[in-house]
């Protein structure tokens, strides 16, 4: 007895609403946009410098008292948070201090990071410095444009492979794709107001990476299909596709959420922010490939006269079959 | 049908192996750490029995490279330090300015009397004459102090560009010369930071340069960044000694006023220099790579005015002499004196081939660093962040493999057990290439391996639901086998490629934890496409070979 996460030989109807769905995700995604233009995101000191340390103490953690020691050293706005996490032993208290980029264009000094610490030590003896991190104002401006430039090229050499294998209609499609998983990750990211730093970017192209193998997917049976159902109308060639693929599109989805759901809970809560972003991307991706994707492409439409040009679908490079 | 080459078979199972033996050395990660150290030793400082113990808790003829770990796993210090090269801009006029003053001086009958503006910015000299009708001779004679510029993009220009407007001349550094001094500064701060670190003794550091004028510095091990800047902050101490004997005795008797220092370059070969230094490297404001008269690859210097002073009258008093030029008590050569060396400068001639010369060079100036340093970026990771990290991303591995590996069986049966099989020699096969190219594993690396334990099952899931589907049109075994596995490839080379186009590009734009992950997500991809296409497919080939099942259930 196999385990089935979807019967055998279904026959969804993607498309009896097509409408809604589209109409649905643009509106998921104007919220995202909204959610990210009027709150903004939460940016880590890679983004907007300045200056986090994470501390780690066997008293009970109370912010107030760590604000009111930092306080006299006047280093402007401090955010005091405390993490918790399941990995923790019983009185291992952990806090983020979060000081802004001071003025100089320069990383906090050892010096002011040692009266801070000396100031904490004051309420909380033997208190640990876990890590320092301190990033100027100078290069956090230069890694934004380095992080939105990798997006735009992936979005962008992603663009030129779909359309070289298959055609510019396929292309559009993914790349809505792409931008729709993007937007609703940063949406999110900007609503829940988590920590956006350099490794949310890595996580940010993993996605588009990911909801691309999903779309490819869809779109090769797609090409397939389409060679052998010459008379049937697109719609049905599409839904004929994306149910043919419906149990493997779950299959990897699920063993991908697996592995992932497991590093979230189990991984400690350094990367947590950066799984999250994982994990709402291949629920995104996943929908998105077949809702946004393929919607798109019945949307924009296929050449379907092959007569002139033989069987193929596709221009000279759809037939690179390695 | 079903059928693969022998010597295919030979390749894949050996591609699997070499692998597995690359991968081995990780799962004794201490033991060969400390084996490797005890045999890195062992070649600098001599074999001892204790060593040898240590050396060969791993057998010498096993593979054994490691995995490194980054510095979020490690702990560490990294910082980011901005090179100020606009400072030896201004060294360099300061350095020019005698020059200048006595070749006008000299002439002062025909040109008038001159005087320095001191508002000039730092990095410019300017001059008002007198008289604004000696402005072309004055223009001729200090344009005759310019050299050429010393770099390959810079070829057939002057190192200085002199102007004059109304009675005022201006003197400042050419663009050509700026663009190749600001090179050397960098050069020379990354070199001197090296030799730091290097004395310290920390294992394998980081430093690297970025961009024009950025220097990486990333040290594992280390208590905190501010204690790796002290180590970066201190200045080398670079002195000229007279040379009193040279003998290959590391315990001869120095006397009274001498000190016995070894060579660098010459093992074994010592020597006795007077304690006093004629002058040391604080008063040297330049050195760079030249070549003689005769064409031999040479080094130029030139000492501040004070240091050149010295430096003229003992050249007078010690024709045919050497003396040594030492850096941290070691001697870097030690050339006779051939003539008097008057206005501070000289050439140091020498057995050099043109590396040898650039390199003196550059150590000659690694006394003090040229220029400040600023630092953009300081980050300290505690050892036990990292260890934490480590033994959270240990066991968040296992549980997504454990997941992955059960829920495969469940949904495929036979093939889904061979799946397996495939996954585990991928995992193997990433650390293997890890090992082997010297990539670095960070966290973010960690969550590409846990990304590719999901994802890896991706080929094999294609293949599998396309052989069921071949099944249910009614092909024989052997023919779905052979079907599925035809079909899935176009649909598992696009999306590997797709995939692995966002890992090229996370590589060559991020830095550090991100590039981490890049990797092992781009390893991921090729590892798991060729396990998916070959090494499965091997399997069940030679499953069906010896069992010749009239059924299959997928």
């Amino acid at each position: 007895m196999r385990l089935k996460l979807v019967p055998e030989g279904t026959s969804f109807d993607f498309f009896r609403l097509w409408k809604l769905w589209l109409g649905i995700s643009a509106m998921m995604v104007v919220i995202g946009f909204a959610s990210f233009a009027l709150q903004g995101l939460n940016f880590g000191i890679d983004f907007r410098g300045g200056t986090t340390i994470r501390t780690e103490a066997t008293q009970d953690l109370d912010i107030g008292v760590y604000r009111d020691a930092i306080a006299p050293l006047e280093l402007g706005d401090i955010t005091i948070t405390e993490v918790f996490d399941p990995t923790f032993d019983e009185d291992q208290h952990v806090a983020m201090i979060r000081i802004e980029a001071q003025e100089d264009g320069e990383a906090l000094s050892s010096t002011v990071i040692a009266d801070v610490q000396g100031a904490l030590d004051a309420v909380a003896p033997g208190i640990k410095f876990i890590s320092v991190e301190s990033v100027g104002p100078k290069v956090s401006g230069e890694l934004v444009q380095t992080a939105i430039m990798a997006v735009a090229l992936a979005i962008g050499a992603v663009l030129v492979y779909i359309w070289l294998r298959f055609e510019w209609q396929f292309a559009l499609g993914a790349v809505a794709a792409l931008v729709h998983d993007v937007i609703l990750t940063i949406g999110v990211f900007s609503e829940l107001q988590i920590k956006f730093d350099l490794a949310i970017i890595a996580a940010l192209l993993t996605i588009v990476g990911y909801s691309l193998n999903d779309t490819v997917v869809v779109f090769d049976r797609v090409r397939e299909n389409l060679r052998r159902y010459k008379q049937k109308p697109l719609a049905e060639v599409l839904n004929i596709s994306i149910n043919e693929t419906l149990s493997r599109t779950m299959m990897t989805s699920v063993t991908t959420l697996l592995a992932l759901i497991s590093l979230y809970v189990l991984g400690g809560d350094v990367i947590r922010g950066f799984v999250f972003a994982m994990i709402w991307g291949v629920v995104v991706g996943t929908y998105s490939s077949i809702f946004v994707a393929s919607t798109i492409l019945l949307w924009l439409g296929v050449k379907r006269d092959w007569t002139k040009n033989n069987d193929t679908t596709g221009n000279q490079f759809a037939n690179i079959d390695a | 049908m079903l059928q693969i080459d022998t010597w295919k078979r030979v390749l894949i199972w050996l591609v699997c192996v070499a692998g597995l033996l690359a991968a081995l050395p990780n799962a004794f990660y201490t033991r060969v750490e400390q084996s490797n150290d005890a045999w890195a030793q062992i070649e600098v400082e001599g074999e001892t029995p204790e060593r040898l113990t240590v050396a060969e808790q791993w057998p010498e003829w096993m593979p054994s490279g490691l995995v490194n770990l980054g510095l979020d796993l490690r702990g560490g210090a990294h910082l980011l330090a901005e090179v100020q090269v606009s400072d030896v801009y201004t060294a360099r006029m300061d350095a020019l300015w005698p020059e200048v003053r006595n070749v006008l001086r000299d002439e002062r009958g025909t040109i008038g009397t001159f005087r320095r503006i001191p508002e000039a910015p730092a990095d410019q000299i300017r001059l008002r004459l007198s008289d604004a009708a000696g402005m072309s001779r004055a223009l001729e004679l200090v344009r005759g102090l310019a050299n050429p510029v010393t770099s390959l993009t810079g070829a057939g220009a002057t190192d200085i560009t002199v102007s004059g407007q109304g009675d005022v001349i201006t003197i400042a550094l050419s663009d050509e010369e700026k663009l190749a001094s600001d090179d050397r500064t960098v050069r020379q701060s990354l070199e001197i930071i090296r030799r730091r670190i290097d004395e310290v003794g920390t294992r394998e550091p980081t430093i690297q340069r970025q961009g024009s004028d950025r220097i990486l510095i990333q040290v594992p091990g280390i208590g905190s960044a501010a204690e790796l800047k002290e180590i970066i902050g201190t200045t080398a101490q670079l002195t000229f000694n007279p040379v009193v004997s040279r003998g290959s005795d590391a315990d001869a008797s120095a006397g009274i006023g001498n000190k016995l220092i070894p060579s660098i370059d010459e093992p074994g070969t010592y020597y006795t220099v007077e304690s006093a230094p004629v002058v040391t490297g604080e008063e040297l404001v330049d050195a760079q790579p030249a070549f003689d008269q005769n064409g031999q690859p040479a080094v130029n210097f030139r000492f501040n005015t004070a240091g050149a002073r010295k430096f003229g009258d003992y050249t007078a008093q010690n024709i045919g002499a050497p003396f040594a030029i030492v850096l941290d008590d070691e001697v870097i050569s030690a050339p006779v004196i051939r003539s008097h060396i008057p206005g501070g400068s000289g050439i140091i001639t020498g057995n050099f081939s043109v590396e040898d010369s650039t390199q003196l060079a550059v150590l000659l100036r690694a006394g003090a660093l040229p220029a400040e340093l600023q630092f953009l970026e300081e980050r300290t990771i505690g050892p036990e962040l990292g260890q934490d990290s480590i033994d959270a991303g240990k066991v968040a591995t296992v549980v997504a493999f454990a997941a992955v590996l059960v829920f495969m069986v469940l949904s495929y049966g036979l093939f889904g057990f061979f799946a397996n099989i495939a996954l585990i020699l991928n995992i193997a096969l990433i650390f293997g290439a890890l090992s082997l190219i010297g990539g670095t594993l960070t966290l973010p690396g960690i969550a590409g391996i846990v990304l590719t334990v999901g994802m890896a099952v991706d080929a094999n899931v294609l293949i599998f639901e396309r052989i069921r589907e071949e099944l249910k049109a009614g092909r024989g075994p052997a023919r779905a086998i052979d079907e599925g596995y035809a079909k899935a490839l176009s649909a598992i080379v696009d999306a590997n490629i797709t995939t692995f186009i966002t890992a090229v590009i996370l590589f060559a734009i991020g830095s550090g934890p991100v590039r981490g992950f890049a990797i092992t997500l781009g390893l991921g991809i090729l590892t798991s496409v060729f396990t998916a296409i070959f090494v499965t497919r091997l399997i069940i080939v030679m499953w069906f070979e010896r069992r010749r099942p009239k059924t299959i259930e997928v």
